[in-house]
């Protein structure tokens, strides 16, 4: 009897601390650590619950994590940022539609020392060769993330394949995007981050912006619904809701208007 | 939770949101002890009281669990209750239920392992008096679980250090989704890939703290208990 | 079922090639107290955990009342140094009775008269672990009590207590054999056997050297070990 008490005792006290599953409306959204460590998600989910009242659960992964999170029927929506696998994504079938929504930018960020010699360059190519030439030591992410991704499809632009040859002042760390940038700090290292990471980001000392603004670094964010045939628990008018918001007029206002230190962060540009 | 304020001003401050951590920091660690404790008293006790075949084998493999890496078990975990899982019907992925299964599922082995230790030694002291009142097996087992229940103690203190401050588990069957599944660990692990290395040491200093005050009042109760009981 | 006669019927026990008891038969009924002694080492704890069931023969075999399974049903144990529950006084005498099958409605009864009669009333509510030695047999006392004995067994329980807790419990094991309670107990103290014996079984070697009368003992031994051993000598094997 005291067994089945205790029992009792402890699965009421799961209820407890699960209220969601009861009274609220809720969506679980995969995305990427950048749209998270910015804050972005922090200035929208508020205002897309008071509007919906929807709660929007955020899983902060990679972007190659989050689609596989999509995948495997443990989110409802994606948002993320690396547009081949995504569009691999729903090719599979996973996903219903993809809709852009807004762009960042990539900057390359390196020690204010700067020992390649790069800083105020606008070439990211040029400025990716002169670093391998120079063997100055340089972080990336590796772990398949959207930014991962971009800082690949760089290297292969400026023909050198680091991630192949493994030279020793390329160092793959395979942690999130302020993971990285703590890294490049104290390795004196350079790195490619997001913008609103790298402006949100609390141990900027010894760090700066070496390359900026090099039309290769935009960074375009897509959303899909999870798609309901594959997975049939999604909720898909929850799920979808929140797709629309995104692209929508007031959505995309919302987005335009997260800012840090008055610095806009995203770009929204959903299809009209 | 703002930005711009150091751990100290949070807790000073009574700030909500930190509060709601540390709520189910505690609720999660509790809950998994809880469920740690339904599996692992049990069959730590009955290791110590049954010779049966394979014993020794089994012995070896709990003592071994006792250290299995959280992350380990975050997968297991995850592979488990993921909607493509087994017990993905459940839809309990992400949820602070999958946090209490996970922690329950790491500190199990080290409950029975210290439980058998515990309840091995009493019962070398309790065999004889327990035969002679002719009590049924299962019966001694309840006997020797009750009167050991102020080292049991300890072994359940050691369950749930090791849930409250383990970070791979949780991060991975909770999703660190804010106000939902951010317990401590995963807050300051977040806080830190963020770069606020103050906030992140401050809750440091917090857990550090509650795990100090649980075992304090942990501590306070066996020298009652002791004083009580003899 | 009932527990006497207690009979061993050629019983040994060894450990590895050690023999403790070798080739003992002997019949104990319902009557006044059996007593054991002997020097140390020589068998009379094993013999009282045979007569318990705690252990098996290694040879021959016991039965109690002419079964032989060593269930205890009506049959009580008090160790010489009794191992007390982690809970109060009366909480050993509820668990004691819950074992031996009481009616749940007549246990808190039952409890505080048992420790009336060993004279723990008082401190019912203490921890058993925090109570003297001499107030701790007592309660393993009550505990055995709590069983309802036909048969109840002793090993040694005054080896430790000063000269006052000793009249204590000799005092309930009396009244306990007056009420009809068979009573088979090893004791050391030979003043103490001709205080309580009706019996005497004389161990030494891990073997059955007398088994008589108190008086008959006492006043006329039979064996060189018996008369030796009641001389104070010490007591080799010849």
């Amino acid at each position: 009897m005291a067994l089945f008490r205790t029992i009792a005792a402890a699965a009421f006290s799961l209820a407890l601390i699960q209220p969601s599953l009861a009274q609220e409306k809720s969506i679980v959204v995969a995305s990427t650590t950048s749209t998270q460590d910015s804050g972005l998600f922090n200035h929208l989910l508020p205002l897309f619950k008071a509007k919906s009242g929807i709660e929007v659960k955020v899983i902060a992964q990679g972007t190659g994590q989050a689609l596989d999170t999509a995948r495997r029927g443990d989110a409802d929506v994606v948002f993320v940022h690396a547009k081949s696998a995504e569009e691999k994504f729903l090719a599979e079938g996973f996903g219903v539609k993809r809709f852009d929504v807004m762009y960042n930018d990539f900057v390359l960020i390196g020690p204010a020392a700067d020992p390649a010699g790069i800083a105020g360059g606008k070439d990211i190519v040029a400025a990716l060769k002169t670093v391998s030439a120079k063997q100055a030591p340089f972080v990336s992410r590796g772990d398949k993330s959207g930014t991962h991704v971009a800082e690949l499809a760089l290297w292969k632009e400026a023909s050198l394949d680091p991630a192949g040859a493994k030279p020793g002042w390329y160092r793959e760390i395979g942690q999130g995007m302020g993971a990285a940038l703590n890294t490049a700090k104290a390795m004196g290292a350079y790195v490619l981050s997001d913008r609103g990471t790298w402006l949100s980001f609390k141990g900027k000392e010894g760090l700066a912006i070496v390359v900026e603004g090099d039309a290769r670094l935009f960074n375009q964010y897509g959303v899909m619904l999870v798609n309901p045939d594959r997975h049939k628990h999604v909720k898909a008018k929850e799920g979808q809701a929140f797709v629309d918001y995104l692209i929508s007029a007031e959505g995309q206002r919302d987005i335009a208007a997260y800012r840090i230190e008055g610095q806009q962060l995203f770009f929204p540009n959903a299809a009209k | 939770m703002p930005e711009g304020l150091s751990a100290w001003q949070l807790v000073v401050s009574g700030d909500p949101a930190l509060y709601a951590i540390v709520r189910l920091s505690l609720m999660v660690s509790l809950l998994a002890v809880g469920l740690g404790a339904l599996i692992g008293l049990p069959l730590g006790g009955l290791i110590a009281l049954v010779r049966f075949p394979g014993r020794g084998a089994l012995i070896v493999v709990i003592n071994a669990m006792m250290g299995l890496p959280p992350v380990v078990v975050g997968l297991l975990v995850f592979l488990l209750l993921s909607r493509s899982g087994p017990l993905g019907s459940f839809g309990l992925l992400f949820t602070p239920t999958a946090m209490v299964i996970a922690q329950a599922v790491l500190i199990a082995p080290i409950i029975a392992a210290l439980t058998r230790q515990i309840v091995e030694d009493l019962w070398l002291e309790y065999r004889d008096e327990l035969q002679a009142m002719g009590v049924p097996p299962l019966q001694r087992l309840a006997t020797l679980l009750y009167d050991a229940r102020i080292s049991l103690v300890t072994a359940l203190l050691a369950g749930f250090g090791r849930a409250a401050a383990e970070v791979g588990a949780v991060m991975i069957v909770g999703g660190n989704i804010a106000n939902h599944t951010r317990t401590m660990t995963t807050a300051i692990a977040l806080e830190t890939s963020k770069g606020d290395l103050p906030l992140a040491m401050g809750l440091g200093m917090v857990l550090i703290f509650i795990v100090l005050a649980v075992n304090a009042s942990a501590w306070g109760l066996r020298v009652f208990a002791e004083k009580r009981i003899g | 079922m009932r527990e006497l006669p207690l009979l061993f019927d050629s019983v040994g026990v060894s450990i590895g090639a050690t023999p403790l008891l070798t080739d003992l038969s002997l019949t104990l009924n319902a009557g006044a107290p059996t007593l054991v002694i002997g020097p140390n080492g020589a068998g009379k704890s094993t013999l009282l955990r045979l007569a318990m069931g705690l252990i098996a023969p290694t040879r021959g075999r016991v039965t109690w009342g002419g079964h032989q399974d060593p269930a205890p049903r009506r049959r009580a144990m008090v160790f010489q140094r009794p191992v007390m529950l982690r809970r109060s006084a009366l909480q050993n005498v509820t668990y004691a009775l819950e074992q031996a099958g009481v009616a749940k409605e007549t246990i808190e009864t039952r409890a505080s008269a048992l420790l009336a009669q060993v004279g723990l009333q008082d401190i019912a509510h203490r921890p058993a672990r925090r109570l003297s030695g001499g107030e701790q047999q007592r309660l393993a006392l009550a505990r055995a009590l709590a069983r309802d004995p036909e048969l109840l067994i002793l090993d040694e329980p005054t080896a430790s207590l000063d000269p006052a807790a000793t009249r204590a419990v000799e005092d309930i094991i009396a009244q306990a054999a007056d009420s009809g309670i068979k009573i088979l107990m090893a004791s050391h103290d030979l003043g103490q056997v001709r205080r309580l014996a009706g019996e005497v079984i004389f161990l030494s070697h891990g073997r059955l050297r007398e088994h008589s009368a108190a008086q008959m003992f006492f006043e006329n031994p039979k064996t060189p070990l018996a008369q030796a051993f009641l001389r104070g000598d010490i007591v080799l094997e010849t």
